[in-house]
């Protein structure tokens, strides 16, 4: 819009112009005896008459001490924007003076024509240097030039995009008076900006629409980064960004998705915050703009919060080596994208700060993830037990989990959960759940020896099973521990089994059955987990499927193979040896191992040379069901009565007999007390017993 | 008491080759009752214990079987000593089964066992025992009965693939039940009516070692056998039948021996009464 007005302006002007112009031609006609004029050269030119002396190229006066030239290339103002003007069309105050005017010349007012950027200009930094009388403001024509000006679209104005850095580097430059002398907080801003990827679009590549200086900083109207009214003032950053940028949300990470990272500008990062202004590079940016700020304070060992005496201390060694300095994305965190509510106006830009650092604004997936998890909803609860991610993760030294230093690499995890879930510490009293002594139980387990003993980094640990941030009680139909989900958990490392395991007929798909059906823990414990070639698990096993099937377990132990079982050995067949582990079916299935076509071989695998029917032996028979097994109740019957029987017989005959056996002892005994009655009577039995 | 110097004159009751067969059986025995029942009583701790110290039930079962191959060589050994029996001292099988040592029982086997539970009743005098009483003839057959049924259906179980190919597999469950429950009776019964009947007996109490040594007094066997002991006298056989005794460092040794089969016995008994009424299932 402003644009246009000006366009039309300068239409209006171009027509006054005009007019005057045939009005003064006609004029001078009348006036043509008038001496003095007679004499001027060029009358067709604008602006002749002033050239007649401007036009020496000798001319000249002295200011201040300083010869300033005072020549006005005519051919150039000809084809200046202005040229159509002549010279009182700005030099107002020469009109109609007698020549040679007098000096000195009221300085140009370029607002009568162009009011809006005059009153921008005002109240711009460099307008209020100009009213404070500071030297070095500059003026309209220190960037725009004076009698040469062209079209902003020409390439050879002044302030055509590539020559804006150039014009705006005669001061901001390193070295000039004003980058020394005034409180200008940026450095190496012309070079900065010539190596950046703004600036070497438009210097190397040409790139005429190329961000300059004044895309940012606005052509007039330029404030401090601390001015709320300014172009780059935080609040407004994204706004000016968003001009050549304005497709960012769309494709930018996702912590900047629009109306936060506007509104709540104060609270996330800013564009500036992560893209020096200036150095903004086609790289990720290497150093946070506020760090070495912070590090002023934060560097002091001593340095302690005056509410609760907490160190403040930042160890920039340990910072310096965590993964948000060192990661393989090379991609370098600042202190203030983290402790995001800084406000770098402030003296003490840190006193703004309110809140904990909140990791989800960058990691925000995971934070979604924790906040729904019981570590989540506790912290919700504000519970003092709750563990907020730097319990885990630590706070300035965070590693990453690939990092065998840190806490959350895969072997130092148990200890990591440890520190709460272990017997007797703050999470494992609150638990009210069956699982007891975790943390010895996983240690001892295959998976806690794969990985503490074997150094196994691929084995199950905690987190593998439980998830990092989505930990949730069993109960809960999300839980990774879940009933339900067990199969698919257990299933991300163990794919071969849980395939096999979704067509038995434990899976609810198969058997259809409303009951609850056994997952993977309810055979091999949730942190117990043993080897299955170990005897314990070889022997718990009868147990365990016995759990549900009591009647077919307790027959099971009336047989040879659950007869050694008991005793102890692992040898003999356990449940699994004969109806498979994971793949077991219904015996009526002819998928079953101990399917009428399959039953041999399962047998033959111990019994070499097992016939279809060695396989009619019954591996779950009992003699106390008349039913189902009539022969071996009645055969055990039958024993049984001629056992009792002899028994009966045998011990009647012993216990009638005992009283006549004393009585022969006594009369023995008697005989042997009169040795002259009985002289001959042996004795060597008893000199046996002597 | 014995005098120094003199070795007194004892009668002949069994041979040699009698006396090691019954030392045999008799460890052979033990073995078989000692790992069979670890299996038939595996939910006691005592079987669990009992089955360790054996080496674990795969040397268990290879003792077993160990233990059953003597047991069939006694078995067979014995029948092999009948037949020469046979030819030697009575010519033909008919003298050797129907003579007057025959272990079959006779009629007079019958009388003597009513005798024997009218004497028990104290309504008749002892009856005159022969030289083998119906007793001892019952638990000569239960022997026989034993090997034929447990032997049988325990090599069923030993080679069950070879057994299934001709017998169904139901068989097997079948004889496992006859196995273990006749093996149960035989310990039974020998651990507890033959230790009685042969060695316990209060008259010869603490113990009778005859089937170890061979010989036994003559005055027992006066009172024992009676009818026997008037047969060699009448005719005149006695004196061959005389040997002397053993000297005291072997009847020593006999009865250490003795002792612990004994203790071994009635340790299974023991164990045997608590397993089927303390920790039956």
């Amino acid at each position: 819009m402003p644009e246009t007005k000006i366009v039309r302006r300068k239409w209006c002007a171009g027509l006054g112009i005009i007019v005057a112009t045939l009005l003064a031609t006609i004029f001078s006609l009348l006036f043509s005896a008038y001496p003095g004029r007679a004499a001027r050269p060029e009358t067709d030119q604008p602006g002749a008459e002033c050239l007649a002396c401007h036009g020496d190229k000798d001319m000249s006066t002295t200011r201040a001490g300083k010869t300033v030239s005072l020549h006005v290339d005519g051919k150039k103002f000809a084809s200046s924007v202005h040229g159509s003007l002549g010279c009182t069309g700005c030099h107002a105050d020469l009109e109609g003076k007698e020549l040679p005017h007098g000096t000195p010349v009221a300085p140009v007012n370029c607002g009568t024509c162009h009011p809006t950027e005059q009153e921008q200009h005002a109240r711009s930094l460099h307008g209020r240097a100009i009213a404070h009388g500071d030297p070095l403001a500059p003026r309209c024509v220190n960037c725009h030039g004076n009698h040469d000006i062209l079209p902003v679209k020409d390439p050879r104005s002044a302030v055509a995009a590539l020559k804006v850095p150039f014009v705006c580097g005669q001061c901001h430059r390193e070295g000039t008076p004003v980058q020394r002398n005034r409180p200008i907080p940026q450095s190496n801003i012309l070079e900065n900006y010539s190596e950046s990827i703004h600036g070497e679009a438009l210097l190397k590549k040409g790139l005429s629409v190329a961000p300059t200086c004044a895309t940012c900083h606005t052509p007039h109207l330029i404030l401090p980064h601390t001015d709320p009214a300014s172009s780059i003032a935080r609040r407004n950053i994204a706004a000016t960004c968003t001009k050549c940028h304005s497709q960012i949300e769309a494709v930018h990470r996702k912590i900047i998705r629009g109306e936060l990272w506007e509104k709540e500008a104060n609270v996330l990062p800013a564009c500036v915050d992560c893209h020096q202004p200036h150095k903004i590079r086609n790289v990720f940016y290497t150093q946070g703009m506020a760090d070495a700020d912070c590090m002023h304070c934060h560097a002091d060992q001593k340095l302690r919060r005056a509410r609760d005496g907490q160190s403040l201390y930042v160890d920039v060694g340990e910072l310096s080596h965590s993964n948000h300095q060192t990661n393989s994305r090379n991609q370098k965190v600042a202190c203030s994208q983290c402790h995001s509510e800084v406000n770098a106006s402030r003296v003490r830009p840190c006193e703004t700060i309110t809140h904990e650092v909140d990791c989800s604004s960058c990691h925000d997936e995971i934070g979604k993830q924790y906040q729904s998890s019981t570590h989540g909803q506790l912290v919700s609860k504000n519970d003092p037990n709750a563990p907020s991610c730097k319990e885990c993760h630590g706070t300035h030294g965070v590693l990453g989990r690939q990092d065998p230093q840190s806490p959350t690499f895969a072997t130092n995890v148990p200890r990591l959960c440890a520190r709460c879930h272990r017997e007797g510490q703050k999470a494992a009293v609150r638990y009210t759940g069956r699982q007891h002594e975790i943390i010895a139980n996983y240690t001892e387990s295959i998976h806690g020896k794969g990985l503490l003993k074997g150094g196994l980094t691929v084995t199950a640990n905690c987190t593998s099973c439980h998830t990092a941030h989505h930990v949730l009680p069993r109960s809960d139909p999300e839980s990774s521990v879940n009933a339900a989900n067990v199969p698919t958990t257990c299933g991300r490392c163990h794919h071969g089994i849980e395939e096999q395991f979704e067509n038995s007929i434990h899976a609810k798909r198969v058997s259809g059955s409303a009951k609850e059906l056994p997952v993977c823990n309810d055979c091999h414990t949730a942190h117990a987990i043993r080897r299955t070639d170990e005897d314990r698990f070889r022997l718990d096993i009868m147990d365990t499927c016995g759990r549900c099937h009591a009647e077919i377990a307790k027959t099971y132990f009336d047989t040879y193979h659950g007869k050694v079982s008991r005793l102890g050995y692992t040898k003999t067949a356990k449940c699994y040896d004969c109806h498979g582990a994971h793949d077991v079916l219904a015996v009526t299935d002819p998928r079953s191992h101990l399917s009428r076509a399959n039953v041999a071989a399962t047998c033959q695998k111990c019994h070499a040379g097992a016939t279809r029917r060695f396989a009619g032996y019954l591996t779950h028979a009992t003699h106390h069901d008349p039913r189902k097994y009539p022969l071996l109740f009645y055969t055990f019957w039958g024993m049984t009565t001629l056992l009792l029987g002899t028994f009966v017989v045998g011990g009647i005959h012993t216990l009638l007999w005992l009283p006549r056996a004393f009585q022969m002892r006594r009369e023995l005994r008697a005989a042997e007390a009169e040795p002259l009655a009985a002289p001959e009577t042996p004795a060597s039995k008893e000199s046996a017993d002597a | 008491m014995p005098k120094a110097g003199v070795t007194e004159r004892q009668f002949v009751r069994f041979t040699r080759l009698q006396r090691i067969l019954h030392i045999c059986m008799i460890v052979s025995f033990m073995s078989l009752a000692l790992t069979g029942l670890t299996l038939k009583f595996s939910y006691t701790k005592w079987a669990s214990v009992l089955s360790h110290l054996l080496g674990g039930f795969e040397s268990a079962g290879y003792i077993h079987r160990s233990a059953a191959v003597v047991m069939f060589g006694v078995f067979t050994t014995h029948l092999v000593d009948l037949y020469r029996l046979k030819k030697r001292e009575h010519g033909s099988w008919r003298a050797l089964l129907l003579g007057s040592s025959t272990m079959l029982p006779t009629r007079r086997d019958l009388t003597e066992f009513v005798g024997t539970l009218k004497w028990f009743v104290g309504r008749g005098e002892r009856p005159a025992y022969g030289r083998w009483t119906y007793w001892e003839k019952f638990d000569y057959f239960a022997v026989f009965w034993g090997i034929a049924v447990i032997g049988s259906t325990g090599l069923t179980l030993w080679f069950p693939v070879f057994f299934t190919r001709f017998l169904p597999g139901w068989f097997l469950n079948v004889a496992t039940i006859i196995h273990s429950d006749e093996a149960l009776l035989a310990t039974g019964f020998i651990f507890t009516v033959h230790f009685f009947n042969t060695h316990l007996r209060p008259e010869k109490f603490p113990m009778d070692i005859t089937v170890f040594t061979g010989r036994m007094p003559l005055e027992e066997l006066k009172r024992d056998k009676p009818r026997e002991y008037e047969a060699l006298v009448a005719s005149g056989k006695l004196e061959e039948k005389m040997e002397e005794a053993y000297p005291p460092i072997v009847i020593r040794a006999i009865r250490a021996f003795a002792w612990v089969a004994l203790a071994v016995g009635f340790s299974i008994v023991l164990w045997i009464i608590y397993a089927m009424l303390f920790a039956y299932r």
